[in-house]
C-alpha cells in the first residue's frame, strides 16, 4: 500500500475544473516535485492531500484512509501530515518557540515541560536554534521559511508538503531553505514539492510529476524525463525553465 | 391630552430646518477651522503641534453635552451680555466638529506618505501649493469615508440642543409629546426621520470605505 | 466679566462622587453589555442563518442612524405601556448597552474579517480543533486590530452616557443640572463637570495605552 494514492481526482472552482483526472501513488520515502505552468492545478492537487479542498470526484487515501474535509479522524490526519506554504504563515503574535510548541502541546504530543526540549530540537535541524525566542516578524524571508519548516518536523509528520515554499524568497535566501529540505531528504522523510526549483527536482527528488491543464502529463525519474522528455509540452516547459 | 394630527406631524417636520441650520452652522465655521487643525497638528512646528493637540483632546474628551451648557451658560460670561440661544449653540457644534473632523482630516494627512511630500517639493512650489495639489486630494480621498460618518454623527447630535431648549426635531418631538402623549408614535416618527436622513449617508460612507479598501 | 465662584459647588462633594460612580456604572455595565452583544452578533452575522443575519442588519442600522437621544426616550417613554417599568438607570443601561452592542458587532466582526484566510488555514493543518484555532491564531492578532476602535468606541461611550440625565438617571451631568438648580453657578458647575469627564478621559486613554504596550507586544509589518 502506498503512503498515499490518489485516483482520478476531479476539483472545480466553480465553472472552471482545475484537475480533470489525476492519478499518482506516493510511496513511503519518496521525494516527489511537481512541475508545470501556473495554473496546471499543481498547488490545488498538493492542498486536496490534506484536504484544505473538497475534491468533487475521484478519491485520495492517505495511510489507507479515505481522506475528505468531512473524514472523521481528520485532525488526527492533519498531525501527520505537515504542509509548509509560500508565504510561511507562521503565526506573528507568538515568539518561534510558541509557533513551533503550539500544535505538540495542545494536541497532547507532548507535556509543556517538555515542549523547549522539543522546540531547540527541531530549531538546530534548520539551523536556527539562536532564533527560539524571536518574534516571525524579527526574522529574514529564509529564516521564517525555515521555522516554518521546524514547525511541521515538531509534530513528527510521516508526509511533508511544500506549496511554491521558495517563491517568495529573494534569490540570496533560496539556498538556504533548500538545504534544510535536501537534508531532510536524506534522513528519509516523504516528501511533495511544488517547486520551480529545477536542480531540487532534478538532483534531490526521486520522482517527477510534470502537470498540465489539470492532468499528469508525464512522469517518472527526474533524470531521465529531463533528459528525454516525451511531450512537446514538457520539452518547452523545461526550454523555458533552463 | 388631544390627538396626534396632521399639525403635529408638520411641527415635528417643520423642526428640521432648525436641524438642518445647526449642521450647517457647524461644517461651515467648523469646517475651516478642523482643517487648520489637522495642519497645525501634522505640521513640523513644534508650538502650534502642541496647542492643536491639546484643544483636539480636551474637546474629545468632554461630552458635547457639557459644551452645549459651557457656551450655553459661558458666552456672558465671556462678552458680559446676553446672546441668543442659537449663537452659543452654533458655537458648540463648530468646536466638537472642528475637533473630530481635525482628528479625522489629520489622519488623512498623515497617510499619505512622506515621499510624497518631497517629489512635490522637487517641483519647485510653495508649501501651501504642495499641500493644495498634491497632498490634499489624495488626502481627502482617504478621509472622505470618516468624514461622511462623522456627518452622521453630527446630524444625530443636534438633537442634544434640546438640551437649551433649541426646538430642532427631537425637541419639536418632545412637545408634541407632551401634548398629545402619544410616545410611541411621536419618537418612532423622530426617530424615522432621522433615519431617513442618515441611512443613506451611512451607506454611501460603507460604500467609499469598500471602494478605498478595494483600490488598495 | 463677572466674578466666577466655585466654592459653593464643593458642598456638594457627595453627590459628584455618586454621579461619577454612577457614569462609570452605566458605561462598565453597556461595555460588558455590549461586548456580549458584538461578540454574539459577530459570528452569527458571519455565519448564522439567513433571518438571522436579515435582522442584526436591521438592528444595526436603526441603532447607528437614529439619535441616541431618541433611543434613550422610546426605551424609557414607550415601553412602560407594554408594561415594562423601568427605573430611569434602568431604562439608560439598557439603551447604551443596545446602541454600544450595534457599534461592537460591526467592530468585532472588522477584526474577525481582518485575519487573512491563510493564518486560519495554517492552524487548521496543524491538526488541532476549531476552538484551538479560534483561540490561538485568531484570537490575539483580531484583539490587536480591533483594540483602537474598541478603545475609542469606549471613550465616546463614556462620554455619551451624560444622555442619560434627560431621563433623570442620577449620573454626573444630572448631578450637574441638580448643583445648577442650587447654587445658580450654571457656568461654574458645567465647566467642573467637563473637566471631570476629562479627567476620566485621559485616564482611561492613559490606562488603554499601557494596556495595549503591555498585551501587545509582537512587532508587526508595516
Amino acid at each position: 500500500m502506498a503512503l498515499v494514492e490518489i485516483s482520478d481526482v476531479h476539483k472545480s472552482f466553480g465553472a472552471l475544473e482545475v484537475l480533470k483526472g489525476v492519478s499518482l501513488d506516493i510511496e513511503k520515502g519518496e521525494i516527489v516535485t511537481i512541475i508545470g505552468k501556473s495554473g496546471s492545478g499543481k498547488s490545488t492537487l498538493l492542498r486536496c492531500i490534506n484536504a484544505l479542498e473538497t475534491i468533487n470526484q475521484g478519491e485520495i487515501r492517505f495511510e489507507g484512509q479515505p481522506v475528505s474535509t468531512t473524514m472523521p479522524n481528520l485532525r488526527t490526519m492533519r498531525q501527520k501530515v505537515g504542509i509548509v506554504f509560500q508565504a510561511f504563515n507562521l503565526f506573528a503574535h507568538m515568539t518561534i518557540e510558541r509557533n513551533i510548541t503550539l500544535a505538540p502541546v495542545l494536541t497532547g504530543k507532548v507535556a509543556k515541560s517538555e515542549a523547549r526540549p522539543l522546540a531547540l530540537d527541531v530549531l538546530e535541524r534548520v539551523g536556527l536554534a539562536d532564533k527560539i525566542d524571536a518574534y516571525p516578524e524579527q526574522l529574514s524571508g529564509g529564516q521564517q521559511q525555515r521555522a516554518a519548516i521546524a514547525r511541521c518536523l515538531a509534530m513528527a509528520p510521516h508526509l511533508m508538503l511544500f506549496d511554491e515554499v521558495t517563491s517568495a524568497l529573494d534569490p540570496e535566501l533560496v539556498g538556504e531553505v533548500l538545504r534544510v529540505m535536501e537534508e531532510m531528504a536524506r534522513q528519509g522523510m516523504t516528501m511533495v514539492l511544488v517547486t520551480h526549483e529545477m536542480n531540487f527536482a532534478r538532483n534531490v527528488a526521486t520522482k517527477l510529476i510534470f502537470m498540465h491543464q489539470g492532468r499528469v502529463w508525464e512522469q517518472g525519474n527526474p533524470g531521465e524525463l529531463f533528459d528525454n522528455p516525451q511531450t512537446p509540452e514538457l520539452k518547452s516547459f523545461i526550454g523555458a525553465a533552463a | 391630552m388631544r390627538s396626534f394630527t396632521v399639525s403635529d406631524f408638520l411641527t415635528i417636520v417643520t423642526a428640521l430646518k432648525w436641524t438642518f441650520l445647526l449642521v450647517g452652522i457647524a461644517l461651515a465655521c467648523g469646517g475651516p477651522l478642523a482643517l487648520l487643525l489637522a495642519l497645525m497638528r501634522s505640521g513640523t512646528a513644534r508650538l502650534p503641534r502642541w496647542l492643536a493637540t491639546g484643544f483636539l483632546e480636551l474637546v474629545q474628551g468632554m461630552p458635547l453635552l457639557g459644551l452645549l451648557m459651557f457656551f450655553y451658560f459661558g458666552m456672558p460670561v465671556f462678552l458680559g451680555i446676553n446672546v441668543p440661544a442659537i449663537v452659543a449653540v452654533g458655537i458648540a457644534y463648530t468646536v466638537y466638529t472642528a475637533a473630530f473632523l481635525g482628528e479625522i482630516w489629520r489622519g488623512g494627512i498623515q497617510a499619505i506618505k512622506h515621499t510624497q511630500w518631497e517629489a512635490a517639493a522637487c517641483l519647485g512650489i510653495t508649501r501651501w501649493q504642495q499641500f493644495r495639489y498634491v497632498i490634499a486630494p489624495q488626502a481627502f480621498r482617504i478621509a472622505l469615508p470618516a468624514t461622511v460618518g462623522f456627518l452622521v454623527q453630527l446630524i444625530k447630535n443636534t438633537s442634544l440642543a434640546s438640551v437649551v431648549g433649541f426646538v430642532e426635531l427631537a425637541r419639536a418631538g418632545q412637545i408634541v409629546n407632551a401634548g398629545t402623549f402619544r410616545p410611541l408614535l411621536v419618537y418612532s416618527i423622530v426617530a424615522a426621520i432621522y433615519f431617513v436622513i442618515c441611512f443613506p449617508l451611512t451607506t454611501w460612507s460603507r460604500t467609499l470605505e469598500a471602494r478605498f479598501n478595494g483600490a488598495r | 466679566m463677572p466674578d466666577l465662584n466655585f466654592r459653593p459647588i464643593w458642598r456638594y462633594q457627595d453627590q459628584l462622587v455618586e454621579g461619577v460612580l454612577t457614569t462609570l456604572l452605566l458605561t462598565a455595565v453597556a461595555t460588558i453589555a455590549g461586548l456580549v452583544i458584538g461578540i454574539a452578533g459577530a459570528v452569527l452575522i458571519r455565519s448564522g442563518p439567513k433571518p438571522v443575519r436579515w435582522l442584526l442588519r436591521i438592528y444595526i442600522e436603526i441603532i447607528r442612524n437614529t439619535p441616541v437621544l431618541v433611543q434613550i426616550f422610546i426605551i424609557y417613554f414607550v415601553l412602560p405601556s407594554f408594561g415594562l417599568k423601568m427605573t430611569p438607570i434602568q431604562a439608560a443601561c439598557v439603551a447604551l448597552s443596545i446602541y454600544f452592542g450595534a457599534y461592537a458587532i460591526e467592530i468585532i466582526r472588522s477584526g474577525l474579517d481582518s485575519i487573512p484566510k491563510s493564518q486560519i488555514e495554517a492552524g487548521m493543518c496543524l491538526g488541532i480543533t476549531r476552538m484551538q484555532v479560534l483561540r490561538h491564531v485568531i484570537l490575539p492578532p483580531a484583539l490587536r486590530n480591533i483594540y483602537p476602535s474598541v478603545t475609542s468606541q469606549f471613550v465616546l461611550l463614556l462620554l455619551g452616557t451624560s444622555i442619560a440625565s434627560q431621563v433623570s438617571a442620577d449620573e454626573l451631568f444630572h448631578v450637574a443640572g441638580f448643583i445648577d438648580s442650587r447654587t445658580y453657578r450654571s457656568f461654574e458647575v458645567y465647566t467642573l463637570i467637563c473637566l471631570i469627564y476629562f479627567g476620566l478621559v485621559i485616564s482611561f486613554k492613559l490606562a488603554f495605552a499601557a494596556l495595549g504596550r503591555l498585551a501587545f507586544r509582537w512587532p508587526v509589518r508595516r
